[in-house]
């Protein structure tokens, strides 16, 4: 991660691809969405989204391990060049989660991430909050998720 | 208990759902599959973390939200999804040995103006562990099917 200081709005960056399979939009949703449309291809076929769609939920938590992954690759990158690494914490939430179309067997979501704000904060010395607006893009070039993520991010030292 | 309808979430209701244990092995699970940080894997790396000891997953703590309301009326109604969560508050950890619960609020509802079969019903859920600390709040529109079908506004 870079340190707060380093990070500025609108930054964008690509975080992958992911390509949805009907067993695991199954098996999520067996787990903790198992309304008929997650789980039955006959029944979802009758439903008003027409076939087996993934749980929002799933959907989102794909994008949040694609960015973690991006930002494990960077931070070991810049171990690499003997660079310094910036902690960052937990996050206080997030915001304006939109599932604006469904996600079906097959689809290949394309998700990325913008900075959006930055604020210091008050209560934890040597800690600002970073709040970046990720999104999935479906093979169509439809967007199909958005949500508003915060996370605090080390501020740089001294 | 007769299938629930759109015209059956009324603002003011309030129903609990619950408790659900969570276990350190499903939390390690789900962030292995969805959110491998330390602080959701490793019991000693997530002691030294700024939260202090093994967590769930804000997305794994929203799932297992959505697990209780699903269990407890979604699949006993006509439930057509979500269209997204306008707000997420993760207000404490979720540690393993949890037993969580969710309060489910309706805070308005309203018919669509488009589709004369379906309205939204706007629900505040809020979870909590068996001390009765809230640990996550969201609010979030929930569309249903109607029982009879509306008025479509031009």
């Amino acid at each position: 991660m870079s340190y707060f200081e380093d990070i500025a709005i609108g930054q964008r960056t690509e975080l992958g691809t992911h390509t949805f399979t009907a067993e695991e939009i199954k098996a999520f949703a067996r787990k903790y969405d198992p309304q008929l449309f997650h789980v039955d291809e006959a029944a979802a076929a009758r439903s008003h989204f027409g076939a087996l769609c993934a749980s929002g939920w799933h959907t989102g938590a794909v994008g949040m391990r694609l960015f973690v992954d991006t930002r494990t690759r960077e931070d070991d990158a810049r171990r690499a060049r003997g660079e310094q690494v910036a902690n960052y914490g937990v996050s206080p939430g997030m915001r304006d989660v939109r599932w604006t179309k469904p996600v079906y067997v097959g689809d290949t979501i394309s998700y990325a991430s913008e900075i959006v704000d930055l604020r210091p904060v008050a209560s934890r010395p040597g800690w600002g909050l970073v709040s970046a607006r990720t999104t999935g893009t479906n093979q169509h070039g439809d967007i199909v998720y958005a949500a508003v993520g915060a996370v605090f991010v080390q501020r740089r030292p001294g | 208990m007769p299938k629930l309808y759109w015209e059956d979430f009324i603002a003011g209701q309030v129903v609990e759902y619950g408790p659900r244990l969570v276990t350190a092995d499903e939390i390690k699970e789900f962030a292995a599959a969805f959110d491998p940080q330390p602080m959701h894997l490793d019991e000693d790396a997530a002691r030294a973390s700024m939260i202090g000891g093994l967590c769930a997953s804000g997305w794994h703590t929203c799932s297992i939200m959505m697990r209780l309301i699903v269990d407890g009326f979604i699949l006993n109604s006509s439930s057509m999804g979500s269209p997204g969560v306008d707000e997420v508050r993760w207000l404490a950890p979720v540690r393993p040995g949890d037993r969580l619960t969710v309060r489910a609020s309706v805070l308005e509802t309203r018919a669509s103006n488009s589709r004369p079969d379906r309205g939204f019903a706007k629900f505040c859920f809020d979870m909590f562990n068996a001390a009765g600390t809230r640990v996550m709040t969201l609010t979030t529109p929930l569309m249903f099917g109607r029982r009879e079908q509306g008025d479509v506004q031009a």
